[in-house]
């Protein structure tokens, strides 16, 4: 049996992984990527506490079951975002996003 | 046993990690993403948790990142173009900032004694998951499961919405 411990020292190593990318990642893509590390890594982490504390009651197993399912729409509807943009000023570089409508 | 399989997993997962957020190419960021992804999968495996395990491969490893490498080869006409040079003050500062707080998160965890004294091994059984997910008793799920529904179909017609063709 893993200890508890090396599952979230993993995973707090994936989360600042990610806001790393977060901070300094101009594509609007990679941008995106970093937050789909991020929130890996909070699934893992209510997986690891749900199994190693409280077995008899899933809440941490369906709780990273809700998050994973949201987060795909989010990753959705930002895409759609990020492809108008596109549309628009032929760049997603966080950079170049300067300009208001009118 | 279990051990050897943690450490293989682990390593993938933090190597592939940093080399996500790290490599100048998108493309090749979006396919360490899959592998951190994979080997996320295994370690819900490993934790006995099958069905998270398989929704993770389907939903992450099989539709976003099918999402990120369409959106990557529609947004860059070369998806393999390198990025622009990142100014050092922000390398730092980004740099600092993340291992700063990964240290201080690890010393508080590694610091906390965890109750572990009642580990149960076995899994959690299919039945038992589909009853808490699809009942309407105290701790059971079929208010989050129809919400999460709406929530779906409102993200599709908003992403249609926003990306459709105008003019």
């Amino acid at each position: 049996m893993v200890p508890m411990e090396y599952y979230l020292v993993v995973s707090t190593i994936m989360f600042f992984a990610g806001i790393y990318g977060f901070f300094t990642r101009r594509n609007l893509l990679a941008i995106l990527i970093s937050i789909e590390l991020i929130l890996n890594s909070v699934d893992i982490n209510f997986a690891v506490f749900n199994r190693f504390l409280y077995f008899d009651h899933p809440e941490g197993f369906f709780f990273a079951l809700f998050a994973i399912g949201i987060s795909a729409a989010e990753t959705a509807v930002a895409i759609a975002i990020i492809i108008n943009i596109y549309r628009n000023i032929r760049n997603i570089q966080a950079g170049k996003l300067d300009n208001m409508k009118y | 046993m279990e051990l050897v399989v943690f450490c293989i997993l682990a390593a993938a997962i933090v190597v592939f990690s940093v080399l996500t957020v790290t490599t100048q190419r998108i493309l090749r960021s979006a396919t360490y993403l899959l592998f951190v992804l994979f080997a996320t999968a295994g370690i819900y495996f490993e934790l006995n948790y099958a069905f998270l395990g398989a929704v993770q491969l389907t939903v992450y490893a099989g539709g976003i990142i099918v999402l990120y490498v369409f959106s990557i080869l529609l947004t860059s006409p070369d998806g393999d173009k390198l990025a622009t040079k990142l100014p050092k003050s922000k390398f730092f500062a980004g740099l600092v900032a993340a291992v700063a707080g990964a240290v201080l998160c690890i010393f508080i965890t590694l610091s906390h004694t965890f109750p572990v004294t009642h580990f149960t091994p076995g899994e959690l059984g299919m039945k038992q998951i589909g009853f808490a997910l699809l009942g309407t008793e105290k701790y059971q799920y079929m208010l989050p499961f129809e919400a999460i529904s709406v929530l779906l179909l409102a993200c599709i017609i908003g992403g249609i919405m926003i990306a459709r063709k105008r003019g």
